[in-house]
């Protein structure tokens, strides 16, 4: 329950999904092949979703098609009646030029009261820093203030691209913590894009595998019953690269139905049953 | 008190900076320097074809350059904003308006008055134009302004907050090409985008706060407007130049006063 604004911020319909995507596809205009195709996916309410795969493998298109952001080509979104969403995007960039306070910037584009700044930057743990410009923050104040504004509408579901992008790794796990507890006090949803495989597989209540389509999807224990599994953690421990490399030739003959996929894995999605 | 020609600059470079500050805040916040100049370029054009046509000239001005800034507005809304684009728009549109102009007899004689302005020549027609566009320009831009702010800042951010970003973009290229057309008899086509520019960048290092940066070019522009009218009166140098010297060299002196904010 959020002491200031007196809603319990994560509640949902019981079993109903705050978002649900069905067979959803996306294509860029002249391009011939769809960034994204056939996707579905369900975010419940207080889970933790994370979306992992390769550069231009659609993450972040596919985060914006949940968000209702670009037209889909084929498929539907469904989004809960009303649902308040938190957003941090990828990459927030601010103009020098621009002089930007963290007070000001966190009335953008709807004017808070000092008392709930106050609230949600004690919340992402940067308490005090509304006088502060917003281009003299580091990198990790800098996603903090970015969490606290998007905590501002009591949101049912967070929405994270890439969020610890240019922190270091003390600085990736504090921050993953934060939004463990943030979802712990808030009951909060939170669908994050990330690269940070090493955490993500820790900190899911499910993953997502992304390369265009969704090569597999479950929570990290079901997916522990996979082989894939364990390649995935084989290859934690060679980095990212040998991880991806995995995703771009793997196959699913452990997959409920025992069928296998061509390297180029133009099937439809499947999905781990937990 | 109108009847000095005196008085109506003062009022009539008053009248244009109370829109000038704001809007050359986002000019400068969004890096619309190049755009600005393409859309004050093609105000000769309509100056000319005012003439040529026997229309009203800030019509005529206007009706161009909202014709500009919306093809501008479209290609760079297509991906096409590079430097290089935009350059060859501002200058081709430029030589096309001088060119234009030497079919028009009458404008032939007074031609550097549309690009450097002449602002001691300002009618009473001239000042209710003036203030009428940047009293509307400025009401539009504070009607829309969390919603055009936040889209300066960050795009995606306001998409998320269900902000359109190529509207408020549109919105901006309308109102810079109302105040392009209203500043054409008082600092000209080449000079609307010094005045856009200069006291915003000089408002920047004394602001913490985009209401403060753009409040501060306003106030920057009216003491520049003052400074250099009376400049231009005491030296008897071009007034509309002389106004952006004395902008340029608040510019200059709010380097040293320099907060990192």
């Amino acid at each position: 329950m959020c002491p200031l604004c007196r809603r319990d911020a994560g509640q949902g319909d019981g079993m109903t999904p705050l978002v649900r995507a069905e067979m959803v596809s996306v294509s860029h205009p002249g391009a011939d092949r769809p960034v994204i195709s056939q996707i579905s996916m369900r975010i419940e309410p207080a889970e933790i979703v994370t979306v992992v795969g390769p550069n231009g493998s659609g993450k972040s298109t596919l985060v914006r098609a949940l968000l209702g952001q670009v037209p889909l080509s084929s498929g539907k979104v469904e989004r809960l009646d009303g649902l308040r969403i938190g957003y941090v995007p990828q990459r927030v960039h601010i103009e020098r030029a621009m002089p930007m306070t963290v007070r000001r910037f966190l009335s953008l584009p709807v004017r808070v009261s000092d008392a709930q700044a106050a609230h949600v930057l004690a919340r992402t743990g940067v308490p005090g820093l509304e006088r502060r410009q917003i281009i003299s923050l580091s990198g990790g104040q800098f996603q903090r203030v970015l969490l606290a504004r998007a905590l501002l509408n009591a949101p049912q579901l967070l929405v994270l691209d890439e969020p610890t992008q240019g922190l270091d790794q003390p600085g990736i796990i504090a921050f993953y913590q934060l939004i463990e507890e943030v979802r712990a006090e808030t009951g909060a949803a939170v669908l994050m894009v990330s690269h940070d495989l090493l955490v993500v597989m820790r900190a899911s209540d499910k993953v997502v595998c992304l390369n265009g389509h969704v090569c597999c999807q479950g929570t990290p224990q079901a997916v522990s019953a996979a082989p894939e599994y364990r390649a995935l953690f084989g290859a934690e421990s060679q980095g990212t690269l040998a991880l991806y490399r995995h995703h771009h030739d793997h196959d699913h003959d452990h997959v409920a139905g025992g069928h296998q996929h061509s390297p180029d894995c133009g099937h439809h999605p499947q999905e781990f049953q937990a | 008190m109108l009847d000095d020609f005196m008085t109506r600059a003062v009022l009539a470079g008053l009248g244009l900076v109370l829109a000038t500050g704001p809007l050359g805040a986002f000019v400068v916040w969004r890096r619309m320097a190049y755009f600005g100049d393409s859309t004050a370029h093609a105000a000769i054009l309509g100056v000319a074809m005012s003439f040529a046509f026997a229309m009203p000239l800030y019509l005529g001005t206007l009706a161009v350059v909202v014709a500009m800034g919306l093809t501008v507005a479209w290609l760079s809304g297509r991906g096409q904003s590079s430097d290089t684009v935009l350059g060859v728009i501002a200058h081709s549109a430029l030589a096309l308006g001088l060119v234009a102009a030497s079919f028009v007899p009458a404008l032939r004689s007074d031609l550097e008055t549309y690009l450097f302005g002449d602002i001691l020549a300002i009618g009473r027609a001239d000042l209710l134009w003036i203030w009428a566009g940047s009293l509307a320009v400025l009401g539009l831009i504070l009607w829309r302004w969390q919603r055009m702010v936040t889209a300066s800042v960050n795009e995606e951010l306001a998409m998320a907050s269900g902000i359109n970003p190529s509207f408020e973009r549109l919105i901006l290229s309308l109102a810079l090409a109302v105040i392009v057309a209203i500043a054409i008899r008082i600092v000209g086509a080449l000079l609307i985008s010094a005045l856009l520019i200069i006291p915003a960048a000089a408002a920047r290092g004394l602001s913490g706060t985009p209401e403060r940066m753009a409040g501060s070019a306003s106030v920057i522009g009216a003491i520049a407007v003052i400074a250099g009218l009376g400049a231009s009166l005491a030296l008897d140098s071009p007034a509309g130049p002389s106004i952006v010297v004395v902008a340029a060299a608040i510019y200059a002196l709010s380097l040293v006063f320099y907060r990192r904010y």
